[in-house]
């Protein structure tokens, strides 16, 4: 009994505190897969039933409305283009690296972590689909997470408002750089090391800077809910409200960055 | 003989399958706090009914499957059943003679336990929960036991399981 207590405390701390176990771990996660898969089909079922009662006329008004959006985006697309195109000889006038697009594979979300304090969730794809441990994770919103445990067909995700979390962003407006970290809470992320004299404001929009070798530039992370700017308090306390639907995004995109962390 | 062994071995896997399948199951947050822990839960009672066969080592092994479905740390899950297991070995005669709703009071203290376990291994990866937010399970659990037992009872009785 003594002798059991003690193995799991010393699991505990290996597992804490050292990487020794990821490989088992990710063997072991095979068996998780169909508890995820299996406590996912009443969600499933209630789609297909949705898809299933759906009459025909909501889908030729949902087609239209569809349609209508997509050449709004096409338009926008078209801009893009010799935005693009611009941008690209300028940075060769300027001799740095040009951008390249990122790829990025659709997948599906098929859990969430039941553990409150823990915000991650499993997603669809794994190594079979070139996952990779570290590999961002985006919502049609924003950035949401990094891939933190690939199984052979799912793979677990840290989002960005768990606690252990932290990534670098920067300001849309002016570029300033700064850390947004978790707090445990899916709505409010915090900047660290915000003086009080930055110039940094109330909506502005914060998008990942590219500095931490991780997560590629330019998404949109979160935007700035509030500053209070105590000078009593070394660094003002910035909160910030993740741009990502965290607990509600169904399809999500893996993108392949090109620094492709740790392959 | 071997028929009954290898029917209570079927239904108590059965059960802890289900209970797992309960842990994971996507809640929203909200939800997610009171959750009871029913893997807990149905290892309190199975430690009660059948020590002989419900021990410290199953559930320890339970412990780091309940570890590898919910992805936390592999021990953490282990480490409370373990000890709760310990306990229910201690008091499973006089646990038996309760009534239930005496037994659910015990039942919230065994599962308080497990989660103070659990919130420990959490605060050491600095996600430990605010204020005592870790010990709601531990009332809904206790509010779960008295349909859990009705339930059970009746399974135990109609299989056999010995």
């Amino acid at each position: 009994m003594l002798g059991l207590a003690l193995a799991a405390l010393l699991l505990v701390l290996v597992n804490i505190y050292t990487d020794i176990l990821s490989p088992v771990r990710n063997h072991l996660n095979v068996i998780a897969t169909p508890f995820y898969w299996v406590t996912d089909l009443p969600k499933r079922f209630m789609n297909w039933s949705d898809d299933m009662a759906t009459s025909g006329e909501d889908l030729l008004v949902e087609n239209a409305a569809l349609k209508q959006e997509l050449l709004i985006h096409k338009r926008k697309l078209q801009t893009m283009a010799a935005l693009a195109a611009e941008n690209m000889r300028l940075r060769q006038l300027l001799n740095s690296a040009e951008m390249i697009q990122d790829r990025v594979l659709v997948a599906e979300l098929i859990g969430v972590s039941p553990d409150p304090q823990r915000h991650t969730v499993v997603v669809n794809k794994g190594s079979n689909d070139d996952v990779y441990v570290g590999q961002p994770l985006l919502d049609a919103f924003g950035l949401m997470g990094q891939v933190v445990e690939v199984s052979l067909d799912h793979s677990v995700v840290l989002l960005a408002t768990d606690s252990t979390h932290a990534l670098p962003v920067q300001i849309n407006r002016n570029g300033v750089r700064a850390v947004a970290e978790g707090v445990g809470d899916l709505y409010a992320m915090r900047l660290r090391h915000v003086s009080n004299t930055v110039d940094i404001r109330q909506g502005d929009l914060l998008v990942s800077s590219g500095l931490g070798q991780r997560f590629p530039s330019g998404y949109p992370v979160a935007e700035v809910a509030s500053i209070v700017r105590d000078p009593g308090q070394p660094f003002a306390t910035v909160i910030v409200r993740p741009m990502a639907q965290m607990n509600r995004s169904r399809h999500v995109l893996l993108v392949f960055s090109n620094f492709n962390g740790e392959h | 003989m071997v028929e009954t062994v290898r029917n209570t071995w079927s239904m108590i896997a059965v059960s802890f399958v289900f209970a797992l399948m309960l842990a994971v199951f996507p809640v929203g947050i909200e939800v997610q706090w009171v959750r009871p822990e029913f893997v807990a839960l149905l290892g309190i009672y199975w430690a009660m009914y059948l020590p002989h066969r419900i021990g410290p080592g199953v559930l320890w092994v339970l412990g780091i499957l309940q570890d590898v479905v919910e992805g936390t740390p592999l021990g953490l899950h282990a480490l409370g059943l373990v000890v709760i297991a310990y306990i229910c070995l201690l008091s499973y005669q006089r646990l038996r003679n309760f009534e239930t709703w005496q037994q659910a009071f015990w039942v919230f203290v065994l599962v308080g336990i497990h989660q103070l376990f659990g919130n420990w291994v959490h605060s050491l990866s600095g996600n430990d929960a605010p204020v005592f937010l870790f010990l709601l399970p531990a009332f809904s659990s206790a509010l779960c036991w008295p349909v859990l037992v009705f339930l059970l009872d009746r399974l135990r009785i109609r299989y056999r399981i010995n």
